[in-house]
């Protein structure tokens, strides 16, 4: 059985280091992640490519808990990465901490 | 606290879209018991034609199958008819003895059709053509029988007789008038309908009145017979002959009805606890029998039991659109005539029919037959009460005659095969859209364009897609009324309204707008913000606090995101002049940042394409110290002043062409705008810069200036409109400035200014520029107020501003593990 482990946890940035109802963007090696912070001051993490047709996520309009595709105006949950109805599709999500206003990525893999 | 108790009888389409509305208004506040008479759930009525001809299925019309009422929480009893409602003990029974408590009741109970008081009409084989059953009853009747005969030449008489000729009967279309259809059409377009009919093998028998059903030795019916005389073979005979509210019900439990039950703008009955929509409904003295009114009700109804109470129902203007494939006819209105001024189109052997007919310079009714392109646009342009004057001369030819692009000039949806794309910039066919519209159950062109994409884009094609709508659900399909069109789906009030309360209550930031006008979402959409923020900044420069997050990326970024993510940097060539200096420092920036692809754009000046993010204010530094800004080619914004040589050297050159337009472009450096704006100033009348096709097209004489506004070269081809001639440079800037204050503080967002103008007409643009002069300085001054200080947003992000939206935080893999980037200094 393959095993997945939990490398380490990666200190990003301070959470208001992330404009409210915006995102910031993660370069893990080489993958380019997208960090969100909603209204609500949530944090959610999901890979910056949409589903759809590749673009990159964290320049679309956050609203509520999801994103506008600035490419064609998909629609992703930033809490799972998928698609709303009645588009078709996942974003990889990943998982995030954080403490005492410091934000943390797993670079799980 | 226990939840109230609704009860419908009726599970029918208005009934349904009531508590489907009602769900998500509000979801929790009652438990739902639903009494239907058929052993179904709800199914789309309108599309059991397509089903009789053999064209649809009845499982592909289901809307709401019964998982649909189990994950909702609805009771639903299926087949069970309700006989009796006690008001005093508010509790309905049914048939079989089921009751059910109410606190309110919402009565959906339908029509049936009017059966004709003749002898034999309760014979077998007569039937009715309302539901599920009297389908399927005919459907039969077509595999084992050879004659019908349908009375009534009504929508429904048609279609009935159309799927009936298709399952292989001899069908004979008996109809007590002198043409068909006559409450939907003139005697010209019904001719030419039933030729077209006739030809499918139709046989008509008009201005003839039923006597007698004939019972034949089987015992079902065998022949009717007309009071002159003469009888035709029958085995199965169709009522059409119009439909009567089911009102019996309502009328024993001692509620008000006349034609139907008689409810008030809020869908209430005379108790106020019952309320009552679609055809058993009668309102303001009309009963309405199509589609597309039921669902305003349902809309009006389930916002009064939801206790919002702000809904009202005020009666609805209809179309009518026949569902026979391969025979487009369109009526809306009053086309009777009196008293009105008609438009006529009329090419019998083309078979094209057109009929306008206008009063007080607005179209109170129209009858389209052959070519139904424009049917959507004369509707809308009817329900709007929009004066049309100013295109009364080319009003006949339809919306689209100087061509839309993307969809070859395809104008006719019908005769289109399923194969033939219609959105060219998401690449649909029409049998995409048609199918979605079928496995979906779509109503509307947003319903449409969320599932297909079609027409989601450029929007050219949604002439078309509205077309492929209507000749699917037919008179179902509504086009909104765009004077009350909520702005998006997170409120209930206008563009208009939303804007003057903005300036009424000065309201400073979005959230206050959200608060102020009770917003049905926390933040917005993708549609409402961006909106909400230009008409802030618009409404209270230096006051108001823009948003970046609720503007579009580019916007934010400052250059235009590219499929691959990158961005395209277009910098500023005031009138299309550049120097040396300025060429060399967009070549050395090219090589610097390895820009793949450098093109010059239709605006006159250099764009370069696939800069990445992070080098946008490395680049835009270097631009800076050449003394060059941003362009704003990716701004709902002044683009460009597109300008020819003119008389600096043109031998035909009357005015200093590239000075005017440079002056231009410096006095609106930094103007955000409902929609992206474009100049262009030419020397004279030979007009190189294409001033015809420009927001404001500025053009050279002996003495002056002639200045054109509202062209479009883009999805639409529209010819800029004269607006006045002036003598000055001054003059030229003043009327330009004031025309263009006065499109972004009225024009709604999104539009461009030719929208704009066909909305509000030109000659109100004149009364306000050129002939109030008072005013067109006041409008000069506010736009030269909300564009001091501007700074160029460029060399405020080279010199650091918002930098976390251009600097990714970075990680290095170093052996197994990812450590992070020192920030660069």
């Amino acid at each position: 059985m393959e095993m997945r482990l939990v490398s380490e946890w990666l200190r990003v940035c301070t959470v208001r280091e992330i404009p409210r109802q915006g995102s910031r963007v993660i370069d893990l090696a080489g993958t380019a992640v997208a960090v969100f912070r909603t209204a609500k001051d949530e944090i959610h993490a999901i890979e910056d490519r949409c589903p759809h047709k590749g673009g990159p996520l964290s320049q679309g309009i956050v609203i509520d808990d999801r994103v506008a595709c600035p490419l064609h105006g998909w629609l992703i949950r930033l809490d799972t990465g998928h698609a709303c109805a009645p588009d078709e599709g996942c974003a990889r999500r990943y998982r995030i901490k954080v403490e005492q206003d410091e934000l943390f990525i797993a670079t799980d893999d | 606290m226990e939840k109230m108790k609704l009860v419908m009888i009726g599970n029918g389409m208005a009934g349904v879209r009531t508590l489907e509305e009602l769900r998500k208004y509000a979801p929790d506040l009652y438990d739902i018991t639903v009494f239907g008479a058929e052993p179904h759930g709800n199914y789309n009525r309108i599309l059991l034609s397509p089903v009789l001809s053999g064209e649809m299925t009845l499982p592909e019309i289901m809307l709401n199958d019964l998982d649909w009422y189990r994950d909702n929480e609805i009771t639903l009893h299926a087949g069970k008819k309700v006989t009796n409602i006690d008001r005093v003990h508010r509790v309905v029974v049914a048939e079989d003895g089921t009751e059910a408590e109410y606190d309110r009741l919402l009565i959906a109970t339908g029509s049936s059709p009017f059966i004709l008081p003749v002898p034999g009409n309760d014979l077998p084989g007569v039937i009715g053509y309302r539901d599920i059953a009297d389908t399927e009853a005919m459907i039969e009747a077509a595999q084992t029988h050879k004659h019908a005969v349908v009375i009534g030449a009504g929508l429904l008489g048609l279609e009935a007789a159309n799927g009936l000729a298709l399952r292989g009967m001899d069908v004979t279309v008996v109809h007590l008038m002198a043409w068909i259809m006559e409450r939907q059409l003139d005697k010209a377009a019904a001719d030419m309908l039933q030729a077209s009919l006739e030809q499918k093998g139709l046989k008509f028998k008009l201005e003839t009145q039923t006597a007698e059903l004939v019972r034949g030795e089987s015992g079902r019916v065998c022949a009717i017979r007309f009071k002159d005389g003469e009888t035709l073979p029958a085995d199965i005979v169709v009522m059409a002959a119009g439909i009567r509210p089911n009102i019996d019900l309502a009328k024993a439990a001692g509620l008000h009805c006349n034609r139907g039950i008689v409810v008030n703008d809020t869908m209430q009955t005379f108790d106020p606890r019952v309320y009552a929509v679609g055809e058993c409904v009668e309102h303001r003295g009309t009963a309405y029998g199509l589609v597309a009114p039921l669902f305003e009700q349902a809309k009006v109804c389930a916002n009064h039991l939801a206790n919002f109470g702000i809904g009202r129902y005020q009666g609805s203007v209809v179309s009518t659109k026949l569902k026979v494939t391969g025979i487009d006819v369109f009526s809306a209105g009053d086309f009777s005539g009196k008293g009105a001024e008609e438009i006529v189109l009329h090419d019998r052997q083309g078979g094209v029919y057109k009929r306008i007919l206008l009063k007080d310079n607005r179209i109170v009714g129209t009858v389209l037959y052959g070519d139904t392109a424009d049917g959507s646009w004369y509707f809308q342009l009817l329900k709007d009460r929009q004066d049309v004057h100013d295109v009364r001369d080319h009003l006949m030819f339809g919306q689209n005659h100087l061509g839309d692009a993307g969809h070859k000039g395809e104008s006719h949806a019908a005769s289109m095969p399923d194969s033939a794309q219609v959105c060219g910039c998401n690449g649909v066919c029409k049998g995409d859209i048609v199918k979605a519209i079928k496995t979906h159950g779509l109503f509307t062109l947003e319903d449409v364009r969320k599932h297909t994409k079609a027409s989601s884009s450029c929007g050219s094609c949604t002439g078309l897609v509205e077309q492929i709508l209507a000749s699917c659900v037919g008179g179902a399909y509504t086009p909104s009324d765009s004077k009350t069109k909520p702005m998006c789906g997170c409120t209930e009030h206008t563009h208009e309204e939303v804007r003057e309360a903005i300036r009424k209550e000065k309201w400073l930031s979005i959230p206050e707008v959200q608060l102020g006008m009770n917003w049905t979402t926390p933040n917005g959409c993708a549609s409402c913000r961006p909106a909400l923020n230009y008409y802030l900044v618009s409404t209270w420069p230096h006051e108001a606090k823009d948003d970046p997050q609720s503007r579009f990326i580019n916007e934010r970024a400052h250059a235009n995101i590219q499929k691959d993510g990158t961005y395209s940097v277009v910098p500023r060539m005031w009138g299309g002049l550049t120097t040396p200096d300025e060429l060399r420092a967009i070549a050395d920036a090219a090589e610097k940042y390895n820009v793949p692809t450098v093109k010059v754009t239709g605006g006159q000046r250099i764009d370069l394409l696939g800069v990445k993010k992070e080098d946008l204010p490395k680049m835009w530094a270097d631009f800076a110290a050449a003394g060059m800004v941003s362009g704003h080619a990716y701004g709902k914004s002044i683009r460009t002043v597109k300008t020819c040589v003119g008389a600096e050297h043109c031998r035909f050159g009357t005015q200093l062409s590239m000075s005017m337009g440079v002056k231009l472009e410096k006095m609106l450096f930094g103007m955000w705008s409902p929609h992206k704006v474009k100049l262009a100033v030419s020397g004279c009348p030979r007009n190189c810069a294409e001033a015809g096709i420009k927001d404001i097209g500025v053009i050279g004489v002996d003495g002056g200036y002639e200045l054109y506004v509202a062209g479009n070269g883009g999805i639409k081809t529209e010819v800029a409109q004269f607006l006045c001639k002036v003598a000055t440079d001054e003059e030229v800037l003043e009327y330009s400035a004031a025309f263009l204050q006065l499109y972004r503080e009225e024009a709604r967002y999104l539009d461009r200014t030719v929208h704009y103008v066909q909305r509000v007409g030109l000659d109100y643009i004149k009364a306000r520029v050129v002939d109030d002069a008072a005013n067109r300085k006041a409008l000069y001054e506010r736009l030269l107020y909300a564009l001091q200080d501007y700074k160029d947003p460029w060399l405020e992000r080279a010199q650091g501003v918002e930098k976390h939206e251009f600097v990714p935080i970075r990680f290095h893999r170093k052996g197994d593990a990812l450590s992070q980037e020192a920030e660069p200094a």
